[in-house]
This record gives C-alpha cells, sequence and structure tokens, in this order.
C-alpha cells in the first residue's frame, strides 16, 4: 500500500529526510516514531501529495506520488501535524467544503456520519474558531476520515487530545487498521505499542529500528528501571541503591525522586526497599517505569550497547549506530 | 472544473461574511452617484442654453476606474496568501485538486465580487436613462461595461497571482498596487523603438480601456485582457508549484 524507495528530502542545504526505505501492507498499522525534527512530518507530506522529494521513490496505493500525485491524493485521508481548519467556518461547512472538494456523493450524511466517529455531533454549526484545541484536532481526524480513504496518514493524531479521546481516537485507528493502512507518527511509545502493528524508529531522517512494538521491547525487557522515591532526608541515597548488587545505575531526578536500571533478569526491588530502610530513609514508593522512546533510543544510538541483546538484534542495532554516525558526519 | 466552483463559492461568500463587502459596496455607490450627481447638477445649469443628454460616460469613466484599481489589491491580497499563513494550503494541496483549479477558483471568487460591485453602479445608467429623452447612448454603455468587466478580469488575475507569491496580505496588498499603479502610468520614452516598443507600448491598461470607453469595442483590446488575465493566473499557478518544490 505504502513503498518507500531511498526517499530524500533536501530542505536547501538540510537534509531532513535520508534515503528512507520502508514499506507498509494493507491493513497494517505503520508508526513512526522518532525525536523532534526527524523527519517524521516531511515524509509524511511527500506521501500525502504535499510536496515531491528531492530524490528516491514513493508509491502509495499503487501510484506515484509525484508522476501520479492527484491519484494517490485522492486515495489518501491526511491529519496535518498543524491542523489547518478555516476557523471563520462552521465545523458541518468545513466538512462539506472538504467533501464537495472530494466529489462525495451525499456529503451531508457522510459529514453527519464523521461528526458522530469523533464525538463532535453536537458542535456541527459552531464556528471552528469556538472549538477548543482537542476539537479541532478531531475535526481534521473527521476531514481524513470523509471519504473513507484506503489510506490514512496521521500525524501526531492523539496529540492535544484528553485521555477518554485519547482511548477513543486510538480504538478508532485500530478500528480503521482493520480494513486499511494507515500511518501514524507519534512521540508516545506506549501509544505506539498499543495500536501499531509495526514501528519505525527514525532519527536524522534515517531508520534506526524498524520492528515490531513487542520485538522492540524484547529487546530491553531483559532490563528494568525503578523509581523510588522518599520522604525527608535523601542525601547519599543514590549512593546506597547503587551499592545494591544488581542495581546497575542509580541517579537523582530533577523531581527528587530516584531511578535506578537494574540487572536483566533480576527482580532488585526486595534487596533495594531493605537497604532503603536499613539505610534509615523513609521509602515511600518503589515504582517500575518503563523504557521511554527516548531510553530506546538512547540504547538504538549509543557507542558501546550498555544492555544485552538478541544477536539478531545486537548487529541490527549496531547497523543503525553506524547510519547515525554518518549522518553526524554530514552535518559537520 | 466542479472543484472550481466549490472553492470560487466559498471564497465569494467569505466576502460577506464581515461589514467590509457592504461598505465598499455602498462606498461605491455613494462615489459614484455623488460624482454623476455633481456633474449633472453643473451641466443641468448650462442646459438653459442648449439642450443636454447626459451620457453614461459620466459612470464608466476615471472615477471608476479609480475606484475599482484601488479597490482590487484589497479584495485580491488575502485570496492565496492567508491559505499560507494558515497552513490550510496543506489542506487543498493534499486534496485532490489540480493547482490551476486552485488558483482559477480564487480568480473567479475574487472577479465574481468586483462584479457584483460593478453592478452596484448599474442604478446609475438606470437613472440617467430615466431622465433623458430619448434615453442614453446605448453604445458607450456595453462596451463600457464590458471594457470594465475585461479591465477588472486582468487586474484580478494579477492580483491572485501576486498573492500566491506572499505568506502575508500585507505585502500583497503593496506590491499588487504598485504593479497596478505601473500598468496605469507606464509611458514609454518616445525614443524607443523597436520590439521592445511593440510590446511595451501595448501594457498601459487604460490605454486599452479608453476604446471600450468610447464605445468601440476592438478584438485588440479584448486580447489584451485575456492574455493578461492568463498571465497572472499563470503566475499564480507557477507560484503554487514553486511552493511544493521548495
Ligand atoms: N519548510 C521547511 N523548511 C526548511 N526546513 C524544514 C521545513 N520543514 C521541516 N524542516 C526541517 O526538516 C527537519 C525535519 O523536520 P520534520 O518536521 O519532518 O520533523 P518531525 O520528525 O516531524 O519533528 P516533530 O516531532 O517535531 O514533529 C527539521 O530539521 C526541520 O527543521
Ligand atoms: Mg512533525
Amino acid at each position: 500500500m505504502i513503498r518507500v524507495e531511498a526517499l530524500t528530502k533536501d530542505y536547501g542545504a538540510r537534509r531532513a529526510v535520508d534515503s528512507l526505505t520502508f514499506h507498509a501492507e494493507p491493513r497494517e498499522i505503520l508508526g513512526f516514531l522518532g525525536p523532534n525534527g526527524a523527519g517524521k512530518t516531511t515524509t509524511m507530506r511527500i506521501l500525502a501529495g504535499y510536496m515531491p522529494p528531492s530524490s528516491g521513490k514513493a508509491q502509495v496505493a499503487g501510484f506515484d506520488v509525484v508522476e501520479q500525485s492527484l491519484e494517490v491524493r485522492r486515495r489518501v485521508g491526511y491529519l496535518p501535524e498543524t491542523v489547518p481548519l478555516y476557523t471563520d467556518m462552521t465545523v458541518f461547512d468545513y466538512l462539506k467544503y472538504m467533501g464537495d472538494l472530494r466529489h462525495l456523493p451525499n456529503v451531508e450524511d457522510r459529514v453527519d456520519d464523521v461528526l458522530e466517529i469523533v464525538n463532535l455531533g453536537d458542535r456541527a454549526n459552531g464556528y471552528i474558531a469556538n472549538l477548543s484545541k482537542g476539537m479541532r484536532q478531531r475535526v481534521g481526524l473527521a476531514q481524513a476520515l470523509l471519504h473513507q480513504p484506503e489510506v490514512l496518514i496521521l500525524d501526531e493524531p492523539t496529540i492535544g487530545l484528553d485521555p477518554a479521546q485519547i482511548i477513543e481516537v486510538r480504538n478508532l485507528i485500530r478500528e480503521i487498521g482493520k480494513e486499511r493502512t494507515v500511518l501514524l507518527s507519534t512521540h508516545i511509545l506506549s501509544e505506539a505499542q498499543q495500536i501499531c502493528d509495526r514501528v519505525l524508529i527514525i532519527n536524522k531522517g534515517r531508520i534506526v529500528a524498524e520492528d515490531t512494538p513487542s520485538r522492540l521491547q524484547s529487546r530491553l525487557a531483559g532490563s528494568q528501571k525503578v523509581s523510588l522515591r522518599v520522604a525527608g532526608e535523601s542525601d547519599g541515597l543514590d549512593a546506597v541503591v547503587a551499592g545494591v548488587s544488581g542495581v546497575l545505575r542509580a541517579g537523582f531526578n530533577s523531581d527528587g525522586s530516584l531511578e535506578f536500571e537494574a540487572q536483566p533478569g533480576q527482580d532488585v526491588r526486595p534487596d533495594v526497599a531493605r537497604a532503603v530502610i536499613h539505610g534509615g530513609y523513609n521509602l515511600l514508593e518503589l515504582r517500575p517505569v518503563g523504557f521511554s522512546l527516548e531510553d530506546i533510543f538512547m540504547e538504538l544510538t549509543r557507542e558501546e550497547p550498555a544492555l544485552p541483546q538478541t544477536t539478531e538484534d545486537a548487529s541490527e542495532g549496531e547497523a543503525a549506530e553506524e547510519e547515525v554516525d554518518q549522518s553526524d558526519d554530514e552535518a559537520k | 472544473m466542479r472543484n472550481i466552483w466549490t472553492i470560487a463559492r466559498r471564497e465569494y461568500k467569505l466576502y460577506f461574511n464581515g461589514p467590509i463587502a457592504y461598505a465598499v459596496a455602498f462606498l461605491y455607490f455613494l462615489i459614484v452617484g455623488w460624482f454623476v450627481y455633481a456633474e449633472l447638477r453643473d451641466a443641468l445649469e448650462m442646459a438653459t442654453f442648449q439642450p443636454y443628454t447626459p451620457s453614461v460616460q459620466l459612470v464608466t469613466g476615471s472615477i471608476m476606474v479609480f475606484l475599482l484599481i484601488f479597490t482590487i489589491p484589497a479584495i485580491t491580497m488575502r485570496l492565496v496568501a492567508e491559505e499560507s499563513r494558515t497552513g490550510t494550503m496543506e489542506l487543498l494541496l493534499t486534496a485532490p485538486v489540480r493547482d490551476w483549479e486552485l488558483i482559477i477558483g480564487k480568480w473567479l471568487s475574487g472577479f465574481l465580487f468586483m462584479l457584483t460591485l460593478l453592478a452596484v453602479t448599474l442604478i446609475y445608467p438606470f437613472i440617467l436613462n430615466r431622465i433623458s429623452s430619448p434615453g442614453i447612448d446605448q453604445g458607450p454603455m456595453i462596451s463600457g461595461y464590458l471594457g470594465l468587466m475585461l479591465m477588472l478580469s486582468s487586474l484580478v488575475a494579477v492580483g491572485v497571482g501576486i498573492s500566491a507569491l506572499f505568506n502575508n496580505q500585507i505585502a500583497a496588498f503593496f506590491v499588487t498596487l504598485a504593479v497596478v499603479l505601473f500598468l496605469w502610468f507606464f509611458r514609454l520614452p518616445t525614443s524607443t523603438t523597436g520590439v521592445v516598443k511593440d510590446i511595451a507600448a501595448n501594457i498601459n491598461f487604460i490605454d486599452h480601456y479608453v476604446t471600450f470607453y468610447r464605445g468601440v469595442i476592438d478584438i485588440k483590446d479584448i486580447a489584451y485582457y485575456l492574455s493578461m488575465t492568463a498571465l497572472g493566473l499563470f503566475l499564480g499557478v507557477v507560484a503554487v508549484e514553486v511552493r511544493r518544490w521548495r
């Protein structure tokens, strides 16, 4: 459904996307993960037919994004990152306008349907200018769903939504993903884990990892990261925790809590708790924290892998490091 | 084709969203009306000596041209620049709409709006027709309004083309005004000869209007306005393409 080969995009001298190659199959939900400026939005814009790449090829729904841009745009539903909307229109008029541009039959019924899907039925006749950020996000989503596209490209679809809506939108995307191809970007790893069949981690315009969320996680599952909090005095706590056998690193967070990493396959929490109490501290909380996107990033881009990996993964990780090193050099 | 109409309809409606369209229409009504009235009053004072037949040229003359020229930049500045500034351009450029459909749709909305303003002034030829017998001369009436329509078509196209170059409406306004003034006042030094002269001598858009004003419809002048329209729209399409490739 989506086929990308050596896609490259330069903004002047800056390379935003650097020979990206990937594909997405029908009924697949593909997640794009990456830090700010990784090139996610740029790639999605190219796939949505907004702009052509500097070089490389991309096919969406069987059509070339440059040569058959119009055919691609007919088949793609796109939610841009900034969710541009005509604030001087009502929600209904706006969606009807976008539907008219797509020559939808029975636009008005279809608009009612998508408004129902994104839970905005009661705001149909309100001006977009008066909507909250989350509601605007949902109007943008409604616009992307309007023509029941074969391919959905969603740039950070859940940003700015309240928790209830996040859950609804994630469910919705999963539902859509059963019949169509979805490419979405996010900064939230747990989101990618929940909805994506496969995840691409990109950094500086290059793919540094590509796998199913569970396999990506298992790369880190061996180790454990725990947050610890005490009441009152905490001087010397990091030394105490670091002294427990099995603890790899310990350090204070900016909020005063202590975070430590444990040796893979070993639950050191009971030992740590004993040591902390023994040291005279008032233990308040001992909580495992998941590895964040940033952690995975650190892992994938670190000079020497600190965490043991399965052999297959290790080689992949090294390849990723090399790529990142190269792009560092190019930047200089 | 359908997209052109969809876009034009939205933009046209938007002109009437605020009070500005009504204010401008009222201004046209008032200024042209006052001008016609002043002319008539003077003429009628003299008319005791000789019979006076008013002419539609009172309406289609310099005051109208003047008004239209200064309204155009304000009407066209928003059309594309605003979409670029707010980011809604991303929606249009990822919708199955061809770039030229977008530009022509924008142009059509501005053109139709200007025609609406022009239509408001039709009341004065109508009045003149009623107060004189056997009525005003129909020739200059038809050719004059045809000329004004063609002039509007070309100026709106130039305005849309320039609007597509900018993210900022104010910049689009001043550049459009500058270009229109240039096309208005441009005169060649008399010493110029050759091809430059052949082309440049025809640039001034008022010269082409004067024929219509006098009651003559010349294919050369029609061709001039149509090619200016095409040129403006072409500029707009190229600007959009460039925006994509940047
Ligand atoms: N219109 C533009 N002109 C010039 N450079 C740009 C433009 N858009 C993006 N870039 C650059 O391209 C790189 C990739 O940007 P992009 O927006 O694709 O990142 P992203 O992965 O979407 O980041 P984020 O997570 O912050 O949304 C950045 O270095 C950015 O500065
Ligand atoms: Mg982005």
